[in-house]
């Protein structure tokens, strides 16, 4: 399904983001990817839906080596994998039907059958009665479910979600992702990005541990060590002397 | 109700309303200088289908005594040139005749004071060559004041002055389709520029290239349609006004504005033709630009 050998990826010339990463999904996963901000998550979630190159290794989508696809080939693969981004990207100017018809009619679905499906699922996610609303009118949990409503409509093979619980209380939370689940019974494999220990110990699914740019499989059920506390950073005396209020926060 | 929208918030950019404006000059400019190529290119038509097979004999009067008399002088020319073979009909242009036709530039009191010359009016038949400029030969020496005229230096004077009109309006018109591009592209640019997350969005989505490009195409071709109806209005009017201007002066001193069903046609196709310029400028644009994202 995926597999990525030594990858590294450097934006412009600062330290690798990612370095040495070798992953290799297989068709029907479901894997958590975890790590610290910085970690390098949403570099390896933008190799993953095909929108960075990385700038060594090889990377292989649905059997294809990305280096050898020529440029007409992207689209088609793009649509077999769904992304919930951490901001949802939602369309503004449209409904919150539209946006989730967005990826149907991308494929070139029929009026009819699109307004079935995206009916169907947006009553599916609690949003039956805001069909038309436009997404600034709707709360950030609606925006979400929007969002997820529209990366799996076209039920894709691969489906990336990023912090997909941020925003809802945690009923809604499980309810999606045993959504995912569904969908990942159904054949499509799942990496789901997050910080929330608590949803992750409740599914069995092995994670994907990112520090510092380097990827660590972890089988599911194996306790991850405590994230240490930051420390406090010391600052030049005579600012902390002269602004008390900032030494004060930090201690 | 799910309706056929634009995945991207084309509609609210400021550049569309300069586009429009921009596109109803544009077209403006165009219409104007296709209309007059036409209406100079009709007109020399006109006097060229009225001049070929035709020639002037003029006699002009002399106050030497020792020439024959104006009107004898006539018969002796029109008895020549009706011998002449290829000569269909040769009829004295009445002084009545002569008289109408420069009224309007000399006026009815300078006209009586004034020694007229006796004009000929010639037809060669169509298929006949005839020797033009033996003929003048001939009666120059058999007829006093006798001068053949067979147009030729003036019509190709107005050939050469119908094609440059032509040629001028011909760069007008790409000079005018440049000057539209470039705006569409600019504009295109600008909203490729505004809506670039949108755009990125799409493109990782899976949307393809085309996707994206009909997005702005279909945008764009309605602002030039937009424009190109005011554009087309303005013209209309300036042309009917032209028209009305024409009808209250003297016969022959503005042209004959006067078009065909074929010009007609060709003119109100301009906005149509601006239209699908714009919507291929904007794709190719749009094809070009997001060639550059991975």
């Amino acid at each position: 399904m995926i597999r990525f050998e030594n990858i590294g990826v450097r934006y412009g010339s600062g330290p690798e983001a990612l370095r040495d990463v070798n992953l290799t999904l297989e068709p029907g996963s479901f894997h958590f990817l975890t790590g610290a901000s910085g970690a390098g998550k949403s570099s390896l979630l933008r190799l993953m839906y095909l929108g960075l190159r990385p700038s060594r290794g090889t990377i292989t989508v649905f059997g294809h080596d990305v280096a050898d696809l020529k440029r007409a080939d992207f689209p088609a693969l793009r649509r077999q994998i769904g992304v919930v981004f951490q901001n949802f990207r939602l369309l503004d100017h449209l409904s919150a039907l539209d946006n989730v018809a967005l990826p149907l009619r991308m494929a070139g679905v029929g009026e009819a059958e699109i307004r079935e499906h995206v009916v169907e699922l947006l009553h599916w996610v609690g949003l039956g009665d805001a069909l038309d609303a436009k997404p600034p009118t709707l709360s950030g949990g609606q925006q979400q479910r929007v969002a997820i409503a529209r990366s799996v409509i076209a039920r894709p093979r691969l489906l990336l979600a990023a912090e997909p619980t941020g925003n809802v209380d945690d009923s809604i939370g499980m309810r999606l992702l045993y959504l995912f689940e569904e969908l990942n019974k159904l054949g499509t494999t799942v990496v789901i990005a997050t910080h929330n220990e608590g949803l992750i110990a409740r599914f069995e699914h092995p994670r994907l541990h990112l520090e510092r740019g380097s990827l660590t499989v972890v089988a599911a059920g194996t306790p991850m060590a405590p994230v240490a506390m930051p420390t406090a950073p010391v600052l030049p005396a005579g600012l902390a002397a002269s602004h008390p209020a900032i030494g004060s926060w930090l201690s | 109700m799910i309706r056929q929208r634009l995945d991207l918030p084309l509609a609210e950019d400021q550049t569309g309303r300069f586009l429009v404006w921009i596109m109803a000059v544009m077209i403006y400019l165009a219409f104007i200088a296709l209309a007059g190529s036409m209406v100079l290119a009709g007109m020399a038509g006109r006097w060229e289908n009225g001049l070929t097979g035709r020639l002037t004999v003029q006699i002009a009067p002399m106050p030497d005594q020792s020439v024959p008399p104006l009107a004898q002088r006539t018969e002796v020319t029109l008895a020549l040139l009706r011998s002449t073979p290829g000569v269909v009909r040769a009829e004295p242009v009445g002084s009545a005749s002569a008289h109408k036709l420069l009224e309007p530039w000399l006026g009815n009191a300078l006209l009586d004071d004034l020694p007229l010359p006796a004009l000929i009016d010639v037809e060669v038949g169509a298929g006949d060559s005839l020797d033009a400029p033996a003929l003048a030969e001939r009666l120059a020496g058999a007829v006093p004041g006798a001068r053949l005229d067979n147009h030729a230096a003036w019509l190709a004077d107005l050939r050469i002055l119908a094609h440059t009109a032509q040629m001028v309006a011909l760069a007008v018109v790409l000079l005018v389709g440049g000057a539209a591009v470039v705006s569409v592209v600019f504009a295109v640019r600008t909203g490729l520029a505004i809506h670039s997350p949108v755009v990125e969005l799409l493109h990782i989505m899976g949307a393809t290239d085309s996707y994206v490009a009909r997005q702005f195409q279909t945008h764009v071709a309605g602002l030039a349609l937009r424009g190109g109806a005011v554009g087309l209005g303005l013209g209309l009017a300036t042309l009917l006004a032209l028209r009305l201007a024409a009808g209250d002066t003297p016969l022959g001193l503005m042209p004959d504005m006067t078009l065909g069903v074929r010009e007609w046609l060709a003119l109100l196709a301009v906005p149509l033709v601006a239209a699908a310029l714009a919507l291929v400028t904007a794709r190719w644009t749009v094809l070009r630009v997001l060639t550059r994202m991975p």
